[in-house]
């Protein structure tokens, strides 16, 4: 087990390297730069290129890439041309904040999707069934962004049953119990818009494994021991069909991540997907490579931590 | 002699582990097993699962990389190293798998199935081709006008029927088939097994025949090799193999076919036992340390047996 | 006198494709006494395995009719509850593929232990497993303690198997259920199976209904054979006497189309046709008949009945009087690429 994993993680290391270079090169090679149109006038374009010069923009690709990895290592971004503060501290609230919407966009989905995904197995091809899978297909089949945006309308502003925008209401003091549910309130709303839109997939999988593992020679042999169906599904077919659920878990992430980055923008949400938007437009490229690669190593560990987990449930893994 | 001759082949798979996926030793799938081929002959591979059988079918066919020995076809070396002319061989030898149902793509035409081989090493068109695969598909007594059906449109022996159609389209000269009837109800398997033998005298063919049911192999073989953990225990002719065994191994496989006479049961059962007993006591007289058999020695001209060095 | 064990009583099972109910099991009457062997022969699809999973009751979205009277009492739509009673209790069964047939993520200990367990709520934990370890040694597994706490994936096809037969032998059933339980297996491994069976039903006096294709297997183990084709039994008799003297086409048929360890025979006997299908089967006349077309129709009754020819041996259809084998030359021409 622990040999899986050390070697697991050793893949990782090249797999975060490439993508460090990549996500570095691309975001050289935006058009514009930070200081392109941010400058007064009045400054000498000869000015400027000596600031250019300076900052090493110049130098060739790798050494800045090497200057830059050298940073990251000690979690340093560098400087954020935009809001004039390290990159790290501008971070730190917003990760905190994308993290629980996350989590909590975790949460809701398997609060929907596996209640949901055990009914439309264990019923298959009842009315039951069909509901539960034409909610589903209509989750895959509606734009994320139209769905938010839908959403808060509705309850955000025509209900007015949650907050439109922001991650906690202001002038509360970080600590107290009223900030913390102020904190859940706002999160409540984008939360539940993304998980109604994500669980296609998560439905969909469980049904197919219950209705797979249904037809397993083993559960007949558990029929034939005498075991009732309740004991048949608890025990046998729930149990083997969300082991691949847990591990797809990890892969979850990658799919939160592209969902976060419409939801925060359109919800107001200050995390790292509406930074990401922020920073592109404004050419702030130690924010766009900090957050990207953020979202790249989330996407990373996301994928180990599946195959950890897999290699933790499944004992036919486990053994090597 | 020597239409197929296998000398002293090897096929072994390396398996990997620790930290970084080194091999760390070597499954040996078949360990130095030499036999040769008549022509016009059907030569029978036996043994039980894991025994290296169907691995060496594959790795003469090339399917599986040969770690050592050599394999000479009509006097020519065709070991995969060694292979020039390989287009050729490919044409001569052939393949039957065992599952119809899965060695037939259910997405293709019988048509395109049967005429996929004369696709890729003859070019004929449009019109011949049809008409050579209604041939072909009247030789393996299918009607002619089934070209356009698809797979799932036939039953398991006429499946099984279209794969060695298309086996036989480019006239080869050897077919390996690799338990070819396993998966196929009785009245079936004698339908192809009895259509094997009448397309062999038609088309003089010669067969590598692999299987695990000795009742099958009997019935179609004129040399056997007993194969168990990669090496031939015994070798020689059904009547030498199934009247006369002399390995132990083989003793005890020809013993635990069941007797379709139910009056002899107890006699069978007592057989057995005697057997058995011999076999578990016998055992370190005719296995090495690794618990793998020695190297074969001839008892009469047909007859070899692998029996331990005398000393 | 043997003493009944299991009585089935024209029993039809159907299953429902679209919307209407085939019968897989058409109109079956049998008897399975204590400490015999019955097998149950046929190709795939003839229903013999559907049969064994009416006596089990592992059938969902058929409609079963007639009587399964196990000793004395019907079984047949009982409540679930009552039926669990009975399964893995009273009745066990043994299944074809021993490699699916456990739960790749139970240990074997638990996957006994839970037959134990459903039957017997007393037993307390230790003595479950000093149950299950005793179960292990009975099937003839080697180091029972530390296959206990083993996956099935780390066991061998014929070590499964055993665990499979360890589970359905838990409660001592007195009816066993073994559908083709060797067929998946190596012919050494399969004799050692089958002598474990035998064993085990001498052991515990109970009924097994062995169901199997393998006319080997069948002469090895039963005591009476009841073949099977299209749904219907053709053909029942002592062992002795089907092997000696059979006499359904159907059984003749079998018979002459395996290859035979014993004999020599140049050619195999070809059954022309193939099994219809549970929608395409006909329903009236003798089944068989479209498979043995050079008997002239007036040889087959019109509603086929068994007939006792002899004291316990039954055929179907008066067709067996008057059936033999085709000429040779009725063999298909085949013609060779030019």
């Amino acid at each position: 087990m622990w040999k899986f994993s050390v070697r697991r993680i050793m893949i990782m290391i090249p797999q975060l390297f490439v993508l460090s270079v990549l996500i570095f090169v691309l975001a050289k090679m935006m058009p514009g730069d930070a200081l392109s149109g941010q400058i007064d006038p009045n400054i000498d374009p000869a000015r400027i290129e000596e600031i250019r010069q300076e900052m090493g923009w110049y130098d060739p690709w790798h050494e800045q890439y090497a200057r830059w990895i050298g940073g990251v290592i000690q979690w340093d971004f560098g400087q954020s041309f935009r809001f004039k503060m390290p990159v790290t501290e501008l971070m730190g609230q917003r990760i905190e904040n994308s993290f629980w919407l996350s989590l909590v966009t975790l949460i809701f989905t398997y609060l929907i999707a596996i209640p949901l995904g055990i009914t439309s197995g264990r019923y298959n091809d009842t009315l039951r069934d069909s509901l539960i899978t034409g909610y589903s297909y209509l989750g895959f089949a509606t734009p994320i962004f139209i769905f938010a945006l839908v959403m808060l309308w509705v309850f955000g502003f025509q209900l007015g049953w949650f907050p439109t925008s922001g991650s906690v209401t202001p002038g509360l003091v970080p600590g107290t119990f009223d900030y913390f549910v102020s904190k859940v309130y706002h999160l409540i709303l984008p939360a539940l818009s993304m998980a109604l839109i994500t669980t296609y997939s998560t439905i969909q999988y469980l049904r197919n494994e219950i209705i797979d593992t249904k037809q397993k020679d083993f559960i007949l042999l558990a029929r034939a021991k005498g075991a009732s169906e309740s004991r048949v599904y608890n025990r046998h077919i729930f149990r083997n069909s969300l082991l691949p659920i847990a591990a797809f878990f990890g892969f979850e992430i990658t799919t939160l991540i592209g969902g976060s980055i419409f939801i925060e923008n359109i919800f107001g949400y200050p995390g790292m997907g509406q930074l990401l938007i922020e920073s592109i437009s404004l050419r702030d490229y130690s924010v766009v490579t900090a957050t990207t690669l953020l979202f790249g190593m989330a996407a990373v560990l996301g994928a180990l931590l599946s195959d950890i987990i897999l290699s933790i449930v499944d004992p036919r893994i486990r053994i090597k | 002699m020597g239409f197929l001759k296998v000398e002293d082949l090897k096929v072994h798979f390396p398996i990997k582990g620790g930290l970084f996926g080194r091999t760390l030793g070597h499954v040996k799938a078949v360990d130095g097993v030499s036999f040769s081929l008549d022509k016009g002959k059907t030569y029978g591979l036996v043994g039980e699962s894991g025994s290296g059988k169907s691995t060496t079918g594959r790795a003469i066919i090339g399917l599986n990389h040969i770690t050592d020995g050599k394999i000479f076809f009509e006097d020519n070396e065709i070991t995969a190293t060694a292979r020039k002319a390989k287009s050729d061989i490919r044409k001569d030898i052939q393949m039957i798998f065992q599952d119809p149902y899965s060695s037939l793509n259910p997405k293709k035409r019988v048509l395109d199935i049967v005429a996929e081989p004369l696709r890729n090493f003859e070019s004929l068109s449009r019109k011949e081709e049809r008409i050579r695969v209604q041939e072909l598909l009247e030789l393996v007594g299918l009607s002619p006008e089934s070209i356009l059906k698809y797979p799932h449109e036939f039953s398991g022996g006429q499946r099984q029927r279209i794969g060695i159609a298309r086996a036989v389209a480019l006239k080869p000269k050897l077919i390996i088939a690799d338990e070819p009837v396993s998966a196929l109800d009785v009245s079936v398997q004698a339908q192809v097994l009895n259509f094997m033998k009448e397309i062999q005298g038609e088309l003089d063919l010669t067969y590598l025949f692999i299987s695990h049911d000795l009742g099958v192999i009997k019935h179609m073989c004129d040399h056997i090799g007993i194969m168990y953990k990669g090496r031939f225990v015994e070798e020689g002719t059904a009547k030498e193999i199934f009247n006369d065994p002399q390995h132990i191994y083989t003793k005890r496989l020809v013993a635990a076919i069941p007797d379709i006479d139910p009056r002899k049961r107890e006699e069978m059962k007592q057989f057995r036992q005697e057997v058995n007993t011999e076999y578990e006591q016998a055992y370190n007289d005719y296995f090495n340390e690794e618990g793998l058999a020695y190297s074969l020695k001839p008892i009469s001209d047909t007859h070899l047996v692998a029996l331990p060095e005398k000393g | 006198m043997a003493e009944k064990l299991l009585e089935i009583k024209n029993l039809n099972t159907s299953f429902r494709i679209r919307d209407d109910y085939y019968a897989a099991v058409d109109d079956v009457s049998l008897t399975v006494n204590k400490n015999e062997v019955l097998a149950i022969v046929g190709e795939s699809g003839c229903g013999k395995s559907a049969l064994a999973f009416s006596i089990m009751g592992l059938h969902n979205r058929t409609k079963m009719e007639g009587e399964i009277l196990f000793k004395g009492e019907n079984i047949v739509n009982i409540s679930p509850s009552k039926l669990n009673k009975l399964r893995g209790k009273s009745m066990g069964m043994i299944f074809q593929d021993p490699l699916t047939a456990l739960n790749p993520l139970m240990i074997i200990g638990d996957q006994i232990g839970e037959a134990l367990l459903l039957h017997n709520k007393e037993l307390s934990k230790t003595k479950r497993k000093e149950k299950v370890i005793d179960l292990l040694n009975k099937v003839g597994i080697p180091r029972a303690e530390h296959v206990y706490e083993q996956f099935p994936h780390e066991l061998s096809g014929g070590m499964r198997q055993r665990v499979v037969i360890a589970t359905a032998i838990a409660n001592e059933p007195e009816l066993l259920i073994a559908d083709e339980p060797t067929t998946a297996l190596d012919v050494t491994i399969q004799s050692q199976i089958l002598d474990l069976i035998k064993d085990l039903k001498e052991d515990m006096n109970s009924g097994v209904v062995l169901i199997t294709h393998d006319l080997g297997v069948v002469a090895e183990m039963a005591d009476r054979v009841a073949v099977m084709y299209a749904g219907q039994l053709v053909e029942i008799a002592d062992v002795h006497t089907l092997f000696e003297e059979p006499l359904h086409p159907y059984t003749k048929s079998l018979f002459n189309s395996v290859p035979n360890a014993n004999e020599e025979q140049e050619k195999l006997h070809v059954i022309q046709g193939i099994v219809p299908s549970l929608q395409n089967l006909p329903r009236t006349g003798c089944r068989f008949a479209a498979r043995i077309p050079w008997i002239d129709a007036s040889q087959h009754e019109e509603h086929p009945e068994l007939h006792e020819v002899k004291p316990g041996h039954f055929v179907r259809c008066s067709c067996y009087k008057h059936f033999h084998f085709p000429e040779e030359s009725k063999e298909e021409q085949h013609h060779g690429i030019s």
